[in-house]
């Protein structure tokens, strides 16, 4: 074999070796989550609450908190994060306010979500005087989904073709009608898909929501926003760290485990369904 | 004599440190089809954009001189730029719909400006897809993408829906450069039957269809109009040197 074939086997080698190690620790990672989990799944697993300190019960507190967390951050950062796209798009001259802006995107979405959830505390929280509750979390939430929903929507606007705004202003549109009537609509599909990416991240995240809106056990669901809540995440770490029987908490987190990452899987699979929808219109 | 459609005076035009249009002085004439030629790069399409503003959109444009529109100077610190542009409606090269449905696309300019009513717009959408001869073939689908037509549908639909503003110029901006040879016909022989309502100005590459179609034609070269007169007269005895050699296929 000359030496140039063999460079060539070794190289694909490497990609499929590469290849496999990802694809099997991402295999093991789900059949063990569901081997755990699966055993206490179950439709009153879904929908009761927590009993026997934590031993036993469900986790529909926890569920029903994660979903309000995440619908109010991303209804908060949603709106915010699209202005914050156009105004960098369309209005946004290169001069040091921009630049600005652009720098604290970026290093919010680098910044470890220990510190968002600190940063929640004392803001929120403390200073705010907001104490521990559903809207001080999903605060701090909705700023760390704002980022991800900017950059998406930055992008998505970006890739509108200029022929559309040209065509619009020509026509006698004011830039705002363009922005408001054309670039907004076009690009709306991969906003949305942004949004959705944003939701899944949103949805998993303990450390911000710990010293902000989550508490370890509460049999009321929430009935405002200044009610401390459970949260799925928070609801793992819990048994995983607290409490005296692991014996009994340790199925109880695998199955919350289980959820949660189904759910997560689920918000993908709705954005990967939306972006192939949107492929399959679009014709420019 | 009835004054022109549209005047320049001197009108000097830079992109950054390039100048593109070295004084240009112009008369175009009302309800006739004035066509302008030129080899690429000559400054004849930024000519165009400069009679509906377009240009603004392009950062480090400076302007000097006028372009009168009715004899109201465009370039006015106070002009209304929108309000100039539903006057002067425009065509592009590519044929460029919104995603949006055909009915959509044609009703955008009168429904930004929201003087019309719902019956008033359909029949608005109606009449300028009749004049753009578009209307029999898309009447049973006003409601789906207009990305659904063909590409010589599209550039008529950007006809239909740039005069669904009752503008009294159409710029058309090589209009025809992306279209096979019958969606080419099909609009030349639309703009001869246009010009009876608006005056059309339309940049070509195309000499023949500058021939076919024009009254009047204007040879520009390296940003100056070098010739203007009636095109039977500019096609067969140039006055100019370079007139002639472009229009001969010297060079372009």
């Amino acid at each position: 074999m000359s030496k140039r074939k063999l460079t060539n086997h070794l190289g694909i080698g490497i990609i499929i070796l590469t290849f496999l190690i990802t694809v099997v620790f991402l295999i093991v990672f789900i059949l063990r989550i569901f081997y755990k989990g699966y055993s206490v799944l179950s439709w009153e697993f879904l929908f009761s609450s927590p009993k026997e300190a934590m031993t036993a019960g469900g986790i529909y507190p926890a569920i029903v908190g994660t979903f309000w967390l995440t619908a109010l951050s991303i209804a908060l950062a949603l709106p915010m994060g699209i202005m914050t796209a156009i105004y960098l798009k369309c209005f946004g001259r290169p001069w040091w306010f921009v630049k600005t802006v652009r720098i604290a995107i970026n290093t919010l979405a680098g910044i470890p979500s220990i510190i968002y959830g600190l940063f929640g505390m004392a803001v929120f929280v403390n200073l705010l005087k907001l104490d521990v509750s559903l809207i001080s979390g999903a605060l701090t939430l909705a700023i760390l989904a704002l980022p991800v929903i900017i950059n998406a929507s930055e992008e998505a606007l970006r890739q509108v073709p200029n022929e559309f705004r040209e065509a619009s202003l020509a026509l006698g549109a004011t830039e705002r009608q363009t922005i408001l009537k054309v670039l907004v609509p076009t690009a709306l599909p991969n906003i949305l898909t942004g949004a959705i990416l944003a939701i899944g991240r949103v949805a998993g995240e303990t450390a911000p929501i710990m010293f902000t809106a989550a508490t370890f056990y509460t049999r009321i669901l929430p009935k405002s926003l200044s009610d401390e809540v459970m949260a799925l995440p928070y609801h793992i770490y819990a048994l995983m760290t607290e409490g005296t029987n692991s014996a009994k908490q340790v199925p109880i987190a695998y199955g919350s485990a289980l959820v949660l990452m189904i759910l997560a899987l689920a918000i993908s699979a709705i954005a990967i369904y939306i972006r192939f929808q949107i492929r399959k219109k679009r014709k420019w | 004599m009835v004054k022109a459609q549209i005047r320049t005076e001197d009108l000097k035009l830079w992109f950054g440190e390039n100048q593109v249009l070295k004084a240009v002085n112009i008369e175009i004439h009302r309800k006739l089809i004035t066509a302008m030629i030129g080899p690429s790069g000559c400054g004849k399409s930024t000519l165009l954009r400069c009679f509906n503003r377009m240009n603004d959109l392009i950062p480090e444009t400076r302007i000097k001189g006028k372009v009168m529109v009715d004899e109201e100077n465009i370039y006015h610190p106070k002009a209304n730029v929108t309000e100039i542009r539903t006057r002067v409606g425009m065509v592009f090269q590519k044929p460029n719909p919104f995603p949006k449905s055909i009915f959509k696309n044609v009703a955008y300019g009168v429904t930004i400006q929201g003087k019309l009513n719902k019956s008033e717009t359909q029949d608005r959408v109606e009449k300028s897809l009749r004049d753009a001869w578009l209307w029999d073939e898309v009447k049973d689908r006003l409601h789906e993408s207009a990305f659904s037509l063909s590409g010589g549908q599209q550039q008529r639909l950007c006809i239909a829906r740039a005069l669904a503003n009752n503008p009294e110029v159409l710029l058309l901006d090589e209009p025809t450069s992306a279209l096979d040879p019958q969606s080419t016909a099909r609009i030349e022989e639309l703009c001869l039957e246009l010009k009876s309502r608006v005056t059309i100005l339309i940049v070509t590459h195309n000499i023949a269809q500058a021939g076919r179609i024009s009254d009047y034609a204007a040879f520009m070269y390296l940003g100056e109009l070098v010739e203007f007169g009636e095109t039977s007269k500019v096609f067969t005895v140039p006055q100019d040197k370079r007139t002639e050699a472009y229009l001969t296929g010297v060079f372009g």
